[in-house]
């Protein structure tokens, strides 16, 4: 998909290969890179996937692998987690019992 | 002239990157092998308590409501041995700009970043610091860039650091995302240099002196309020600036008979540099992985020295586990009408479990609580955990495997506050200077600094200092 240029974009890049590491790092996250995402304004039109620079919101200009048009936040409450409720219905039950608040 | 770009070039050109971006030469103040002057360092280079009255009066920042907890206290007063239950009282630090007490430390670091005529401020947190700078950045025109450890290699982010980015991006912040590893701060040093702005450490002088209004603030509330100091303060504990400010504070108030706790969450056995570990964790902070390391060696942080040194004020350090915070979340919104995130109610627990051990008549407070929203919630933090297959169940929080599951108690009277020796505390963090500085011997001076820097005896630094067989030297 084509993205045209001034376009909120956000970006992937590799900042530190595994072998560019530092030296003291736990097993499992020597074995992978050090990844880092930014966003920004989309310098010249572009593939998703391809090389681009970007103006972030500060005025730097950062290079990476274009991964997506207006991004946005989808972070959310979570599904439902029966186990909360108890708590509160528990509590109650201590604090309050036999003192008319049924 | 094109500088080398690389990990070790970087890190190499620390101490220069440092110097320009922080303003301080912090040779000026040591002396000896290890030695500091930290009062020193505190009076030329912070603000006095007026000055960051002012500085945070002007931006909205601090006095921010006390609370009293009438509710949770009559709560543990049912569980408490007879004629046992301290009032419990919780400080609203969530009503500040940014949503957490977070905002007095930036307040005075971007003050100052401004008054020295930078352009720009840089932080590198995954927490509410974030926001904070960003929020004050805002209001005095100055840019900002907030650099995150977010994601695991997979992509897959905390929802709880997602939300920090986003209100980072609220306030017009540059957000830069990155895996896990302790390499941010080479990204950091990075950026630093390319840009030329503030380094708006949370471990500078500035930035510790900001917390000391909540402290002062918290003797004077409850001398207006009740006529007397609170007896324990609990502070939620991770790389111990909450702590050292609020102590300095409560002593420039005059209420130097208050016992200073420090509350961890405890994630033992989950490594904080870890790939693997990183979404098995339901704590972004105030957990042990940076409350012990930064209380037994302040100066691993992003400074050359830094301002937050908790054990020289800290009486006593406690652990809640995770299921028993995450209860506490839950009952400061059923019985107190509360809804707050999770950083202060670390403490609470700790404080709902201490409070059973003091008289009625005495007073124990919580100095913090900070904003709740979209992914740094109960809900969206235990479903996450459920997603990263960690067990939530009811029982005894005793129970809990870091990492594994997350044991809700089955009962009020289960959430425990589990001491941990402060004599282990303080023989690490001289240990660590000793290995961390290659000491084969230290000066009277050093014996003098190291004595206060961990509020002990001189008896036992020598115990010490002798099983290391380090020299102490006139």
């Amino acid at each position: 998909m084509k993205i045209e240029k001034g376009t909120w974009v956000r970006i992937h890049d590799i900042v530190l290969s595994p072998q560019e590491r530092s030296p003291n790092l736990p097993e499992d996250t020597k074995k992978v890179p050090l990844e880092m995402w930014v966003k920004g304004f989309l310098l010249e039109e572009a593939m998703i996937g391809e090389r681009v620079a970007v103006k972030t919101i500060t005025g730097r200009n950062v290079e990476g692998t274009l991964l997506e048009a207006n991004p946005y936040y989808d972070h959310d409450f979570g599904k439902f987690v029966p186990e909360i409720l108890e708590i509160g219905l528990q509590l109650k039950e201590i604090l309050w019992a036999g003192e008319g608040h049924d | 002239m094109t500088r080398e770009m690389t990990y070790e070039a970087i890190m190499s050109r620390r101490g220069e990157i440092m110097k320009r971006a922080v303003g301080i030469d912090y040779s000026v103040f040591e002396y000896g092998k290890v030695a500091f002057d930290y009062e020193k360092i505190m009076r030329e280079t912070g603000y006095t308590l007026q000055e960051m009255q002012q500085i945070q009066g002007e931006t909205g920042v601090g006095n921010t409501p006390l609370l009293e907890l009438k509710n949770l206290t009559a709560l543990s007063r049912k569980i408490a041995p007879e004629g046992k239950g301290a009032r419990i009282f919780i400080k609203d630090e969530a009503s500040n700009p940014s949503g957490s007490f977070k905002a007095r430390r930036a307040a005075n670091a971007v003050y100052h970043a401004k008054r020295l005529g930078y352009k720009g401020v840089i932080a590198a947190t995954s927490g509410n610091y974030g926001a904070a700078v960003a929020s004050q950045a805002a209001m005095q025109g100055l840019k900002c860039i907030i650099i995150q450890e977010c994601y695991d290699s997979t992509g897959k982010g905390q929802p709880e650091i997602i939300e920090k980015a986003r209100k980072c991006e609220a306030y017009g912040a540059e957000v830069v995302q990155l895996t896990v590893g302790p390499e941010l701060f080479y990204t950091f040093l990075k950026m630093l240099e390319e840009t030329g702005y503030f380094n708006a450490s949370l471990y500078t002088p500035f930035g510790i002196a900001g917390v000391e209004t909540l402290g002062y603030e918290l003797a004077m509330q409850f001398r207006e309020r009740v006529g007397k100091d609170p007896d324990v303060v609990v502070c939620t504990n991770a790389g111990g600036g909450n702590l050292t400010g609020t102590a300095r504070g409560l002593i420039k108030a005059g209420a130097d008979e208050v016992k200073i706790v420090g509350a961890s969450v405890n994630l033992k056995g989950l490594h904080m540099a870890s790939d693997g570990d990183f979404n098995r964790k339901s704590f972004t902070t105030g957990h042990t992985g940076f409350g012990i390391p930064f209380s037994t060696w302040p100066d691993r942080s992003d400074v050359p020295r830094s301002a937050a040194r908790p054990l020289r004020y800290m009486d006593r350090y406690v652990l809640v586990n995770q299921g028993e915070v995450f209860y506490m979340t839950e009952a400061l919104a059923q019985l107190e009408g509360l809804e707050r995130g999770p950083a202060g109610n670390t403490s609470l627990a700790a404080a709902f479990a201490l409070a059973q051990e003091m008289d009625q008549d005495q007073i124990i407070v919580v100095q913090e609580t900070e904003y709740t929203g979209a992914g740094k919630h109960i809900q969206p933090q235990l479903s996450f955990a459920k997603e990263n297959g960690i067990k939530i169940e009811f029982g005894n929080p005793e129970d809990e495997i870091q990492g594994e599951n997350i044991i809700l108690p089955s009962h009020p009277s289960l959430i425990k506050a589990r001491e941990i020796e402060m004599e282990k505390l303080r023989g690490s963090y001289i240990k660590n200077c000793v290995t961390q500085n290659n000491l084969t011997e230290v000066t009277e001076e050093d014996l003098a600094f190291l004595i206060k820097d961990c509020k002990t005896t001189r008896e036992f630094a020598t115990s010490i200092l002798n099983s290391l067989n380090v020299k102490i030297i006139e």
